[in-house]
């Protein structure tokens, strides 16, 4: 059987993947992608958790369940964004709208 | 023996196909290996024995997030502006950043804490079942508000995106 701890590592290494992408691409829609990683992360560690603390409890999987239903309206609100921007700035670089730097 | 030996597999696939989608100069490629990474994660799912978030995952991530980005990425393609890099000048920062951060996770998630190696028992015959009764029943409220979100994401990604004529 596969220990806890091994999921609980691959979930903190998605998270940290997706935190060097959503810190240093340029491209608004790669930051989203790396965002996805993530929530995925996130998502991996609490179905390990309810599998190997709580199967019987269904609150893990509801918990991914909720995980996952913010994450479509981010990304749908985000990529909508994204998409205003671009119609305005035409551009989709993070460096670029930068309105609001002083 | 063999599930170890599927879910390094299947582990090392998710985090190889992750670190392309944030190195990978093309934003087209990235998308693509975002995909795969997320099938790699619905994997994991069924090593967990989730099936049901397991088809979750693959019907909403891969058949409607990834779908969603492939288009954004269409409808702006080319427009990287001045820039050459994928990635900004804080770049090595960052990584740097990722990595304390990936030792501290790994320190006090790994060395720390005594994780149990096997499950407490096994997941329900109807865990599935149980599941949707939780849904409507004990966890009714966040499933509620998740819907409203939805609506106010499905009315504000409409909104923002539309056309305007000024």
């Amino acid at each position: 059987m596969i220990p806890l701890s091994w999921y609980l590592v691959v979930g903190a290494l998605l998270f940290v993947i997706g935190f060097y992408g959503a810190l240093s691409r340029r491209n608004a829609i790669a930051i989203l992608m790396s965002i996805e990683l993530m929530l995925n992360a996130v998502n991996i560690n609490f179905l390990a958790f309810w599998r190997y603390l709580t199967p019987k409890e269904m609150a893990g999987q509801v918990f991914a369940i909720i995980a996952i239903t913010v994450a479509a309206a981010e990304a749908a609100v985000g990529l909508a964004l994204v998409i205003a921007v671009y119609r305005s700035r035409d551009t989709v670089s993070v460096d670029e709208v930068d309105l609001l730097k002083g | 023996m063999i599930t170890q030996a599927i879910f390094i597999i299947v582990s090392l696939f998710t985090l190889v196909t992750a670190l392309l989608v944030v190195r990978h100069p093309n934003l087209f490629s990235s998308a693509l290996y975002l995909v795969a990474s997320f099938f790699g994660v619905a994997s994991l799912y069924v090593l967990l024995e989730a099936d049901f978030l397991a088809v979750v995952q693959v019907m909403v991530y891969i058949g409607a997030i990834s779908i969603l980005i492939i288009f954004a990425i269409m409808l702006s393609k080319g427009m990287m502006g001045k820039h050459t890099s994928p990635h900004n000048q804080q770049d090595r920062w960052v990584a740097l950043a990722g990595l304390l951060l990936a030792i501290i996770l790994l320190y006090f998630l790994v060395a720390l804490v005594q994780w149990p190696t096997t499950p407490v028992g096994p997941v329900p015959a109807n865990a599935i079942q149980l599941l949707g009764q939780d849904l409507v029943g004990r966890f009714v409220m966040p499933f509620e508000i998740a819907s409203v979100l939805l609506l106010a994401a499905l009315i504000g990604a409409i909104a923002i995106a539309r056309e305007r004529e000024i």
